[in-house]
C-alpha cells in the first residue's frame, strides 16, 4: 500500500489571543505523524484543544506549519505556493461541518458547487453547467437545486451540496471536519451512507476529523486518537475499538454515552479539565489526568510504538504512545 | 412596456428600493428630489444666487422670492438651491473617498490580521482619537480653505471609522467556512477576497457610509461657518448660516432656510442609514 | 412533581399564520426523577421546555394545564411567574457562558439566585453559594467563589450554572441540551453530577436533549418526540430494549454505533410535516415504512405494559404486552 497522504512530525503553535510583546503560544500539533492510504477513510478523534482541526488545515494547505512534512502522493506540500499549490488542491477538497457557513449566503448552490471549476477554468460554461447538474445528482439533489440559494435548503440538503462542490474537481482525498456534526441523527445517517457510496463509486480517500467517537467508528478504515497536539493512539478501526491501550483512548471510549440503559456508566472515567494548549504539561500530555501515571510520565515524551501482535503485515501497525503498556483487553 | 425590455441595471435598482423598509424609501426620495433640484438649479433658481440688489435688503419673503434676501438682497430660495448642490457634493465626495479607502484597508486588515492588521490599524486608530474638526481645521491650515480642502477633510475624519467597520465585517466573514473553502477550491487569496469577503462585508459599510454622510452635511456646514469651507461668494448652507446669524433677530428667514435645508438632508440620509442597518447589519455591527 | 397535560403551543408566524410547534403533549416528572425528552431540531422539544418555564416567544398561545406540585402554572401573573422561576423550578440551558453574567463573580452569581427567592443575610448566602460550588464539584470553592466566569472552563462554568439553578431546592429542574456543548469526558462528569444531584435532592428532571446515548446514560423514563407530539414515553429500559413506535425503532437504528460497519445506516425518508398545516392523522405518516389507512385519522395512544405510552394504530388492537415489531 503506497500512502496517499504521509504526515511527518508536524509542529503547528499559534500566537495566544491577547497581546503584549512576550505573547504566550498555542501549542496546536506537537509533532505529528499520520498515514492515510488511498481509497481510506482515516477518522482523527478527539476532544478541544487536540489539534485535530489544525491537523486537517494543514493537509488543505491552509495552514503552514512551523515544522513538519506534508507528503501527498509523493509531493511535499509544506512550502507550497502559486500554481503549484493550486494543482495539488484539484486533488485534496475539504468538507466543513457547518453546512450554512461553508457556502456563501449570497451565492446559487449551483455557483457554489462549480466554484472550483471556474478557478481552474475546467471546460466551457455549459460544460461546467452540465457538469452541475451531474454533481448534484451523484449527491441526490435534483438539477434544479443549482438555482437555490443556501437558506433555502435544509441542514442535510446543504451538507449535500458542500460534497457535491468538494467532489467538482475531482479530488483523491477528502478533508471533512465534523461533517456531521451540526446535523440530526437520522439526517447524519444519511450523509454518512453517502459518502461511503461515494468513496466505493469514486475511490476517494477521507480524513474524516470528528469529536464523535461512534460516527467515526462507524466510517473509519483507520482510526487515530488525539489529545492536545499529539497522537496518541493509531490502530486499525476494529482493533482500536476492541482493544484500546492508551489510558485516554479507553476513558475516551467509555465517556461516550452508548444507547443502550444496560451499559450505564458506573464511575466517571476521567475526572478534571482538559488542560490548555496554551501551556500544555511537560512530559505525556496526559499525565494530570492519568490514572495509571508514574513518575517519567511527566518527565519523557512518549513516543507512538507498535503493541501487540494482532497486526499482520497488511494491517496498519497498532501504535500507542505510552510506556505503561498495558495488555489488550479481554 | 414587458419586464424583459427593461434594462437589468434599472429593474435592479427598482427591487432595492422596494427591497428597503418603508421609512428608507422615504429618505431615498428625500434625497433624489434634493439632487433633482441641485442638478436643474439654473432652471429652478428664480435668481442668480450672487445677484446683490441694494433695495432689497434683508426683505421678507413675497411671491418673487419665497425665501426673502440677505443682507446684501441677495434672493435666499435661488442661494439656499444652490447651497444644496456645493453641500451636497461635498457630502458625497467626502463620504465616497472615504468609503473608496476604508474597503481596501478596512477589508485586508480583517482579513489578513496580524502585522498587516497593525500597520493598517494602529495609524488609523490615531486618525482616530483626534478632535475631528481640529483634524479638519489643522488639514485646512496646510492646503488652505476651499469646497475640495473641505470634502477631503471630512473624507479623513471619515476613513478611519469606515476603515474599522468594514474591518470588524470582514474579520467575521474571514472566518466563515465558504472563505477558506473558496482557497481550497483553487482561488487566490485576492480572488477570494473579491469573490467572498467584500460582498459578503459590504453592508455594515454602506449603513456606517449613509450615517455618516447625514453628519458630513453638519460638518461641512461648521467648516464653512467658521469659514475654512466653501469660501463667500459661492452658496454653500454653512456659509449661509454664518451669514444669517448676523441679522438672525432682523430678517431669520435667511437663517431658517439653509437650516431647514440642512435638517432634512441629515434626516432623509438618517433614514435611509437606519433601513439600510435593519436590512444589512443585523448583528449591530455599526454603532 | 410536574405534571404536564395536554399541551399545545402556538407560534405566530410571517403572514399571520401559526406554528402548532407542540400538539398536545401529556408527560410528567416525578420527584427525583429524570425523564429524557428526546427528539431531533424542531420537534418542539424546547418549546415545551419553555412552556413550563413561563418563557414562550411573545404572542404564543399556550393551552392545556402545566402542574407544578398540584398549581397550574398557566394562570400565573408575570410577577409571580418570576417567583416560581428559580425558586420552584430551575433551568440549565446548552451554553453555560449566556447563562452566566461575564462581569460578576461566579460565587455572586449562586448568592444572587439565593437572595431574589430567600430573605437572608448577604453572608449566609456566600456560605450557602460555597456549599452549592462545593456540592457540584468546583475544586476549592471558597477560593473560586470570587473569580469571574471566564476564569472557569467550559465544564466548570456548566457546574456552576447548576449550582445556581439548585440554589433553592427547586422542584424541577428543565435541562435543555445541558451538555451539547462540552467534550465527551466532561459531558460524562456533568452527567453523572446530575444523576448524583437528583438522588440527593430528590430533585425532578425534565433532560432535553437530541442524543439517545445521553438519554441511556442517565434517564429513568423516554418521551420521544416527533413534529411537536409525544410518541412514546416509558421506562428507558422498556423503550430502548422494544421501542414500539416505528419512529423511535428509526430513530434508534439509525444510530452509528449500533452498526459497526455493517454498510448503510437505516434513514428515516422524507421531510418533517409543515406544522403549520399540520396532518390531520399520524404527523409521523408519510415517513413512516409501516404506514396504513387509519394512520389519516389521529392514531391512539395505547397504554403499555410497563405503564407507557405509544401513540402508533400499530398497537391498538394488540394487547398492552411488549410486543416484537418484525
Amino acid at each position: 500500500m503506497t500512502a496517499l497522504l504521509d504526515v511527518r512530525g508536524l509542529v503547528v503553535t499559534f500566537p495566544a489571543p491577547g497581546s503584549g510583546l512576550r505573547r504566550k503560544r498555542v501549542h496546536a500539533l506537537s509533532g505529528v505523524d499520520l498515514t492515510l492510504g488511498r481509497g481510506h477513510t482515516h477518522g482523527l478523534v478527539g476532544e478541544s484543544g487536540s489539534g485535530k482541526s489544525t491537523l486537517a488545515r494543514c493537509v488543505l494547505g491552509l495552514q503552514r506549519p512551523d515544522d513538519g512534512s506534508v507528503l501527498f502522493d509523493g509531493t511535499e506540500i509544506v512550502g507550497l505556493r502559486g500554481s503549484a499549490l493550486r494543482d495539488i488542491r484539484r486533488r485534496i477538497q475539504p468538507v466543513f461541518q457547518d453546512p450554512l457557513g461553508s457556502l456563501d449566503p449570497r451565492w446559487t448552490v449551483g455557483r457554489s458547487v462549480r466554484e472550483s471549476l471556474d478557478a481552474y477554468g475546467v471546460g466551457s460554461p455549459p460544460d461546467r453547467e452540465r457538469r452541475v447538474r451531474e454533481l448534484l445528482d451523484l449527491v441526490g439533489l435534483s438539477p434544479d437545486h443549482a438555482d437555490r440559494h443556501p437558506v433555502q435548503l435544509s441542514g442535510g440538503q446543504r451538507q449535500r451540496v458542500g460534497i457535491a462542490a468538494a467532489l467538482a474537481s475531482g479530488p483523491d482525498l477528502i478533508v471533512a471536519d465534523e461533517p456531521v456534526s451540526a446535523l440530526d441523527v437520522s439526517v447524519q445517517a444519511q450523509i454518512l451512507n453517502l459518502m461511503a457510496r461515494l468513496q466505493r463509486d469514486l475511490g476517494v480517500a477521507f480524513l474524516f476529523v470528528s469529536h464523535d467517537l461512534s460516527v467515526v467508528e462507524h466510517v473509519s478504515d483507520e482510526v487515530s486518537v488525539m489529545y492536545l497536539g499529539k497522537i496518541v493512539e493509531t490502530a486499525d478501526r476494529a482493533d482500536l475499538f476492541a482493544n484500546p491501550v492508551h489510558p485516554y483512548t479507553r476513558a475516551l471510549l467509555d465517556a461516550v454515552p452508548i444507547p443502550e440503559p444496560d451499559a450505564r456508566l458506573v464511575h466517571v472515567p476521567l475526572s478534571g479539565d482538559i488542560p490548555s494548549p496554551i501551556d500544555p504539561p511537560s512530559g505525556c500530555r496526559f499525565h494530570p489526568r492519568c490514572p495509571l501515571r508514574v513518575d517519567s510520565c511527566s518527565r519523557e515524551r512518549p513516543a507512538l510504538t507498535p503493541v501487540g501482535t494482532l497486526n499482520s503485515a497488511d494491517h496498519t501497525p497498532h501504535l500507542v504512545a505510552c510506556p505503561v503498556v498495558l495488555p489488550a483487553r479481554p | 412596456m414587458t419586464a424583459k425590455s427593461i434594462p437589468a441595471g434599472v429593474t435592479a435598482v427598482v427591487r432595492a428600493f422596494f427591497w428597503l423598509p418603508r421609512s428608507a424609501r422615504a429618505g431615498v426620495l428625500i434625497l433624489v428630489v434634493l439632487v433633482i433640484v441641485t442638478l436643474l438649479a439654473p432652471l429652478i433658481a428664480p435668481h442668480d444666487p450672487n445677484a446683490i440688489d441694494p433695495t432689497r435688503v434683508l426683505a421678507g419673503p413675497d411671491l418673487g422670492h419665497p425665501f426673502g434676501a440677505d443682507a446684501l438682497g441677495r434672493d435666499v430660495f435661488s442661494r439656499t438651491v444652490y447651497a444644496l448642490r456645493t453641500s451636497l457634493a461635498i457630502v458625497f465626495a467626502s463620504v465616497a473617498v472615504a468609503s473608496l479607502a476604508a474597503l481596501p484597508l478596512g477589508t485586508a486588515a480583517g482579513y489578513f490580521g496580524g502585522w498587516v492588521d497593525q500597520v493598517i490599524s494602529r495609524p488609523l486608530d490615531m486618525l482616530l482619537v483626534l478632535p475631528a474638526l481640529l483634524l479638519a481645521i489643522t488639514l485646512i491650515a496646510i492646503v488652505g480653505p476651499g469646497s475640495i480642502v473641505a470634502a477631503l477633510a471630512i473624507a479623513l475624519i471619515y476613513l478611519p471609522i469606515l476603515a474599522r467597520v468594514q474591518r470588524a465585517a470582514s474579520l467575521v466573514v474571514a472566518h466563515a467556512g465558504f472563505v477558506e473553502g473558496g482557497r481550497a477550491r483553487g482561488w487566490s487569496s485576492f480572488a477570494v477576497l473579491r469573490r467572498h469577503v467584500v460582498p459578503n462585508a459590504l453592508g455594515p459599510l454602506l449603513v456606517q457610509a449613509a450615517i455618516l454622510a447625514g453628519f458630513a452635511v453638519q460638518i461641512e456646514a461648521s467648516l464653512s461657518f467658521l469659514g475654512l469651507g466653501t469660501q463667500p461668494p459661492t452658496p454653500s448652507l454653512g456659509l449661509m448660516l454664518s451669514e444669517g446669524r448676523d441679522v438672525l433677530t432682523q430678517a431669520p428667514w435667511v437663517e431658517i432656510f439653509p437650516g431647514l435645508a440642512i435638517a432634512v438632508i441629515v434626516l432623509a440620509f438618517n433614514l435611509l442609514g437606519d433601513g439600510l442597518r435593519h436590512r444589512l447589519d443585523p448583528q449591530g455591527m455599526v454603532s | 412533581m410536574l405534571q404536564i397535560d395536554d399541551v399545545r403551543v402556538r407560534i405566530p408566524v410571517k403572514g399571520g399564520r401559526w406554528v402548532e410547534a407542540v400538539g398536545g403533549v401529556t408527560l410528567a416528572v416525578g420527584s427525583g426523577e429524570i425523564v429524557g425528552l428526546v427528539g431531533e431540531s424542531g420537534c418542539g422539544k424546547s418549546t415545551l421546555g419553555g412552556a413550563v418555564m413561563g418563557l414562550l416567544p411573545s404572542g404564543s398561545q399556550l393551552s392545556g394545564q402545566v402542574l407544578l406540585d398540584g398549581r397550574d402554572l398557566r394562570g400565573l401573573t408575570a410577577e409571580e411567574y418570576r417567583q416560581v422561576r428559580g425558586n420552584d423550578i430551575a433551568l440549565v440551558s446548552q451554553d453555560p457562558s449566556a447563562s452566566l453574567d461575564p462581569t460578576f463573580a461566579v460565587g455572586a452569581q449562586v448568592a444572587e439566585a439565593i437572595r431574589n427567592h430567600r430573605d437572608i443575610s448577604r453572608r449566609a448566602a456566600r456560605e450557602q453559594a460555597v456549599e452549592l460550588l462545593r456540592a457540584v464539584g468546583i475544586p476549592d470553592p471558597a477560593a473560586r467563589y470570587s473569580d469571574p466566569p471566564h476564569r472557569f472552563s467550559g465544564g466548570m462554568k456548566q457546574r456552576v450554572v447548576i449550582a445556581a439553578a439548585l440554589a433553592n431546592d427547586p422542584s424541577v429542574l428543565i435541562a435543555d441540551e445541558p451538555t451539547t456543548a462540552l467534550d465527551v469526558t466532561i459531558q460524562a462528569q456533568i452527567l453523572h453530577l446530575l444523576r448524583d444531584l437528583t438522588v440527593r435532592t430528590g430533585t425532578g428532571v425534565l433532560l432535553i436533549t437530541h442524543d439517545l446515548g445521553v438519554v441511556a446514560q442517565v434517564c429513568d423514563r423516554i418521551a420521544v418526540m416527533y413534529a411537536g407530539q409525544v410518541v412514546e414515553q416509558g421506562t428507558v429500559r422498556d423503550v430502548f430494549a422494544d421501542p414500539l413506535h416505528p419512529y423511535t425503532r428509526a430513530l434508534l437504528d439509525s444510530q452509528p454505533a449500533a452498526h459497526h460497519r455493517s454498510g448503510d445506516l437505516p434513514v428515516i425518508l422524507g421531510q418533517v410535516p409543515d406544522l403549520t398545516h399540520p396532518p390531520a392523522g399520524c404527523r409521523f405518516a408519510a415517513r413512516c415504512a409501516r404506514v396504513h389507512d387509519r394512520c389519516t385519522t389521529a392514531p391512539p395512544v395505547v397504554e403499555t405494559q410497563g405503564g407507557g405510552r405509544v401513540a402508533c394504530w400499530l398497537h391498538d388492537a394488540l394487547p398492552p404486552v411488549a410486543q416484537e415489531v418484525s
